[in-house]
Parts: C-alpha cells; sequence; structure tokens
C-alpha cells in the first residue's frame, strides 16, 4: 500500500471502572483491550464484531469520545499531526473538525425542531468556520447537493422525510466541517434493505469524490464484504484477524471469523445447514475467560490457549491474525 | 398433508386522526400442516398486521373488511376467527392453537415476574394441566431448546438472561401448549449472526418434531432461504408474489422481489454492484393508485400500470404475482 497511514492505534485499551473493589485492584470492564490497528488515508475500513465486541467502543476512542486508558492514537492528515491521548483542548477542538461521526439511528440522530438546513449548518456555526451567514449556506448548499438533498429539502424539518433521507441528512451535517476521518457507526442498520444500497452507494461515491476515509463499523458482514477495502474483526474487545477484504472472506485464518462467515444465511435454499456452528454466546467483558478470550467456545482450543493470549501475527501480505493454532487449522482445511 | 390455515381477502384498515389508512389490503394465502411460510416485506408492508389477524390481535381502531374470512383448521372443525367475539372465545387463537413468537423478547416478558411463572400461568390458562404438571413441563421445554441448567432458569427473570437465552425461553413458552401455529414475528432479528443460526436450527427440528405449522415473519432473505418452504412477499400491504422457496429467489417473477434481491449485499459474489430501489416506500395516507408498487417499478408497462390493480396470476405451478407484465392478454394497453 502506497498510500500514507491517517490514523493508528497503539496498544490502545479503553477501560469502565466498576463500583467495588475496595480491597485489591479496582475491577473495570475491558471495553477494548490492546487494539493495534493502522488505517491507510482513502481507505475504507471495515470493523466487524457481534454486540459486546467492543467495535463502537473502539470507534468512540478513535474520536476521543472514548477515554483513553492505556496506548494511543495517532493521526496525521499531511497538515496536523495527533497523539490523541494527551490532546490540548485547543487540539482536540480542530480534530473534530477532521474527524467527524455518522449516527445508527436517522430518527434519533436529529432535532425534530430545526429545520435540515439549520441542522447541517450547526456544526459550522459552532466551530466559527463560517464567517457569513451567506458563506454558511453556500456551505450547506454544496454540501445538500453531495448528498442528493435539493434545496427544497432545507427548508423542511426531519419529521418530513424517510428513513433513507433522514441518513442522508446526517451525512451532510458529518461531512460539512470538511473531515478527513468518518466513523460510520452501525450506519445502515436501521434502513431497509432498498434503502440500504441507496446510502451506501452514496457513501462509497463521497468518500472516493472527497477523498475521505472511513472506519465502517458493522455487524453485518455482507455489507462490509461490498464496500470496505479491508477488514477487522473483533471478538471480546481485541481485534482477531485483519486483511485486506478479498483475503478475509476468500481465506479467513481465525476460527471466529471462519464461524461468524458461516453463519450468515445463504440465499440458497439448497445450502442449509452447512453451518459450521459455535456454542454458546460471547462471554462478559467484566470477566473475560484467561488465555484467548475465545477459547470458550472455539473448537479447536487445546491447553496453551486456555493460558496464554495469542498475539496477531502475520499470516500473509497486510493479514494478521490472533490464533495459536491458524497454521495448523489452515493445512487441515486444504 | 392436510390444510392449517385460510386466509381469504384479508382487508385490514386503521381509523387515524389522519384519515383511514390501508394497512392490509385483500390478501389471502394458506398453510398446510408442518409447513413453513416465510413472510417477506420492507417496514410498513403489512407483514406483521397480517400475521396478528390471524390472533385478532390488532388494535381497536383495526377496521376488518367485509370479505375478510379467516378459518383456522382444528381436529375438532373450523374455527371462523373472525367471528371470534369475546376475551374467552378467543383464547383458542391466542396461545391455545395459535403461539407468537416477538422480536424483542426483553419486551415481551414482564421484568417482574419470573420465567417459570410467566410458562405456568399461560399453561394453567391453555390446558388442564396442574400447576406441578405445569411447572415439569416448563422445565422440560427449557431444556427442549437448549437452555442449560433449565431449573434454575425457571426461577430467574428475564433481565438475568442473555438476548439469545430470552430468545429461547420465549420460543419454549410458546411451544408448551403445543400449538398447531406458530407465527415467529421477526424472531432473529435482534440476535447476533451465531445466536440467529442456533435460534434457525432449533426451529427447523422443532417444525419436524412438533409438525406445526410456522408463519415465519422478517425482512431477511438469507433467513428466508435458510427456513421457509413457500414465501409470501408483500409490498404496502399488498400480497406481490408466492410461491416455492427456490421459485421466489431463483426465479423471481415480480419487480419488487427481483428490486429486493437485486439490493441485498450476497457473501456469493462480492464485486457485484447494489442496485437500490429508487424512490422512497410511500407513505400509507398517499398509497399509489393502481399498481402500488409502479412509483418505484422499473419495469412500467405502460398507463396500465398507474391506472389498474394487477391481478395475481400464475407464473408456474405454485408461483403467482401480481403484475401487468405476466398479462399477456392486456400487455398493448
Amino acid at each position: 500500500m502506497s498510500q500514507p497511514t491517517l490514523i493508528s492505534a497503539q496498544g490502545l485499551s479503553v477501560h469502565y471502572a466498576l463500583r467495588g473493589g475496595l480491597i485489591g485492584p479496582k475491577p473495570y470492564v475491558g471495553a477494548v483491550e490492546n487494539v493495534d490497528i493502522e488505517i491507510a488515508s482513502g481507505s475504507f475500513f471495515g470493523l466487524v464484531g457481534e454486540s459486546g465486541s467492543g467495535k463502537t467502543t473502539l470507534g468512540r476512542a478513535m474520536l476521543r469520545a472514548a477515554p483513553i486508558s492505556k496506548g494511543d492514537v495517532h493521526f496525521d492528515d499531511g497538515e496536523v499531526s495527533y497523539s490523541l491521548k494527551g490532546l490540548r483542548k485547543q487540539d482536540l477542538k480542530d480534530y473534530r473538525k477532521r474527524a467527524q461521526l455518522i449516527f445508527q439511528d436517522p430518527y434519533a440522530a436529529l432535532s425534530p425542531r430545526m429545520t435540515v438546513r439549520d441542522i447541517i449548518a450547526e456544526p459550522l456555526e459552532v466551530m466559527g468556520l463560517t464567517s457569513s451567514r451567506a458563506e454558511t449556506d453556500e456551505r450547506v448548499r454544496e454540501i445538500a447537493a453531495k448528498c442528493r438533498l435539493n434545496v427544497e429539502h432545507l427548508r423542511r424539518f426531519p419529521h418530513a422525510f424517510s428513513g433513507g433521507q433522514r441518513q442522508r441528512i446526517s451525512i451532510a451535517r458529518a461531512l460539512v466541517s470538511g473531515p478527513k476521518f468518518i466513523v460510520a457507526d452501525e450506519s445502515v442498520a436501521a434502513l431497509d434493505v432498498s434503502i440500504q444500497a441507496d446510502v451506501l452507494n452514496l457513501l462509497k461515491a463521497i468518500q472516493e469524490d472527497m477523498g475521505l476515509t472511513f472506519l465502517f463499523i458493522s455487524h453485518d458482514l455482507s455489507v462490509v464484504a461490498h464496500v470496505c477495502d479491508h477488514v477487522a474483526v473483533m471478538y471480546l474487545g481485541r481485534i482477531v484477524e485483519t486483511a485486506p477484504t478479498r483475503a478475509l472472506f476468500s481465506n479467513p485464518r481465525h476460527p471466529y471469523t471462519t464461524a461468524l462467515l458461516s453463519a450468515i444465511p445463504s440465499l440458497d435454499p439448497d445450502d442449509r445447514g452447512k453451518v459450521q456452528k459455535l456454542e454458546g454466546e460471547i462471554p462478559s467483558p467484566t470477566n473475560p475467560p484467561p488465555g484467548c478470550t475465545f477459547q470458550t467456545r472455539c473448537p479447536y482450543a487445546i491447553d496453551l490457549c486456555r493460558i496464554q493470549e495469542p498475539s496477531l501475527e502475520n499470516a500473509g501480505t497486510e493479514h494478521r491474525v490472533a490464533c495459536h493454532r491458524w497454521q495448523e487449522i489452515g493445512d487441515q482445511a486444504t | 398433508m392436510s390444510r392449517l390455515i385460510d386466509v381469504e381477502n384479508l382487508t385490514l384498515q386503521f381509523d387515524t386522526d389522519e384519515g383511514r389508512i390501508t394497512a392490509v389490503d385483500d390478501v389471502s394465502f394458506s398453510l398446510e400442516a408442518g409447513e413453513v411460510m416465510g413472510l417477506v416485506g420492507e417496514s410498513g408492508s403489512g407483514k406483521s398486521v397480517t400475521a396478528k389477524s390471524m390472533m385478532k390481535l390488532n388494535p381497536r381502531n383495526a377496521v376488518y373488511g367485509p370479505e375478510t374470512k379467516i378459518t383456522l383448521h382444528l381436529e375438532d372443525g373450523p374455527v371462523d376467527v373472525m367471528s371470534l367475539q369475546n376475551d374467552a372465545e378467543m383464547k383458542i387463537v391466542r396461545g391455545g392453537s395459535i403461539s407468537l413468537i416477538f422480536q424483542e423478547p426483553m419486551a415481551s416478558f414482564a421484568p417482574a415476574i419470573s420465567i417459570g411463572d410467566q410458562m405456568v400461568e399461560q399453561l394453567m390458562i391453555h390446558t388442564d394441566f396442574s400447576k406441578p404438571q405445569s411447572k415439569e413441563l416448563s422445565i422440560e421445554m427449557l431444556d427442549r431448546v437448549g437452555i442449560s441448567d433449565p431449573s434454575a432458569r425457571f426461577g430467574q427473570y428475564a433481565f438475568e438472561l442473555s438476548g439469545g437465552m430470552r430468545q429461547r425461553a420465549m420460543i419454549a413458552m410458546a411451544l408448551s401448549t403445543k400449538p398447531k401455529l406458530l407465527i415467529a414475528d421477526e424472531p432473529t432479528t435482534a440476535l447476533d449472526v451465531t445466536i440467529q443460526a442456533q435460534v434457525i436450527d432449533l426451529m427447523k427440528d422443532l417444525v419436524t418434531e412438533f409438525g406445526m405449522g410456522i408463519i415465519f415473519i422478517t425482512h431477511d432473505l438469507g433467513v428466508i432461504a435458510q427456513t421457509a418452504d413457500k414465501v409470501a412477499v408483500m409490498y404496502l400491504g399488498k400480497l406481490v408474489e408466492q410461491g416455492s422457496v427456490r421459485d421466489v429467489i431463483r426465479r423471481p417473477a415480480h419487480p419488487y422481489t427481483r428490486g429486493l434481491l437485486a439490493a441485498l449485499p450476497t457473501l456469493e459474489d462480492i464485486d457485484a454492484p447494489l442496485t437500490p430501489i429508487p424512490g422512497d416506500i410511500p407513505s400509507p395516507l398517499e398509497r399509489p393508485s393502481g399498481c402500488v408498487y409502479h412509483t418505484r417499478c422499473q419495469e412500467v408497462v405502460g398507463a396500465r400500470c398507474s391506472a389498474e390493480a394487477p391481478k395475481f396470476l400464475q407464473v408456474d405451478t405454485n408461483h403467482a404475482a401480481a403484475c401487468h407484465i405476466h398479462d399477456a392478454s392486456g400487455g398493448a394497453a
């Protein structure tokens, strides 16, 4: 990859304190544990995992919207370079222009009392990016047009819009400050299939047009397979596998990734029951199992997995996997 | 197989402040015992209210059309669901011969009553079992759906169980009365894929074991392909296509079904472009004239589509679609 890294995390952990623990160490939830991740400029990077895997927290930490307990996040867009952990207030303000979030629920994310124009213009006004109302209007119209909203739409209130249109308004609001990095957290999960495709195509077009970098968080692997160039799979706060999309889907190395892929219901009615089933459920992050966090559900777990936590190893070009047995398992499969 | 339920000309409207809204428009289908029917559609397509009509479980402002006829075929003879009046009469379709599993298992259990007490309560209402017998059967059912340590779970509350566990408990409760028809309204939508796979598997086993009919409501065509024998596709309260799961998914006959499949990202071909269906689902207050889908349809055949509602036409054995493209006689219009 020739593109420089836009944002990266090194040993990033996000811990939330729990009540209790007068004696001994303070109990905490490790929502994100020791994550290394590198996102190249211009990438559409997918982050997948089940509920409770820590994908949303990781996304928030990369926006400095979740506390960084250990490690750090580096952001470098060629103009500025920040370490997010010790970011000064002034720099954090500047970082907010450069890194933005698109929410999941387009019904909850928009104020019902503001017109679409005001919703999109608010970030510009709060950040003081424009000097006159005319300039603000100009910017709003420009970004609205990119998101296929017309001037007529700008005068209305959110309730007059469908789910897909509302999500386009949310996207316009996120883009109006001219960010470089966008975290899209389950941004199409609440939409119907016929609308979802439209919003995905719009995100891709905007990304190419404006040269943006996306962290696309989703539980839906089929969606990620279609839009992302790189994918990281999370399980219980850790990244268990990361690779270019094609490599991950054609040659998954981690048993969890394999199980996740095979659990997606196939559209072929004659392809029933060929699912490699996972027993049980994701353990609680307050009390993660020792060793590899996946060992309680892994069909390949051996004694080593119950004692030692595996680290990410290289398994191909840009392909990394955290499993003690990935080589053996891969050999068995072929 | 024997016929389980016949739904004929189901029309359902709601009286609201903004006027009378048509939620379901002249829908007919039937289900055999032991058959799984997938009811597919996007939000607002009327799939949930259609299913709830079989239990007459719709709010007070619901108005059924005069032609509506729903017949449940039981061993003691047919039951005319529309003629059921009071709660005592409706017991037969509400939890007796028909059970319903909701999408959100957290919202379906009472939070302050233990899972076990809720299971026993409904068994006492619908069966002749004594309390100890009900408890025994409930624990047996919890075990049957793969809940470990069922006697301990029996005394727990909904918040103490995980999402997958709650949905299993919900299924155990729905099946303990041995219903003839199970209506599952998006039973796996709130679950993670690995848990979804477990629940789908469980439901398939239970159909085989209990031989009941299932109406499986979902927006996920993948789930349908994995579970259903036949499929009915709804759009804006209209049934637009009906047929065997293979026919509908491999040879979709209605432009809407084709559009849904083209918009769906699949792992089989990750490079295929995603083709959205243009436009938005119209508001139920502004139902399009003629064919309800013509405002978004890519295959409009002429003025006829906006003027005349298409009839259901056979395109193959057991495969029918409501679209003018299949009507050769009037194609010139």
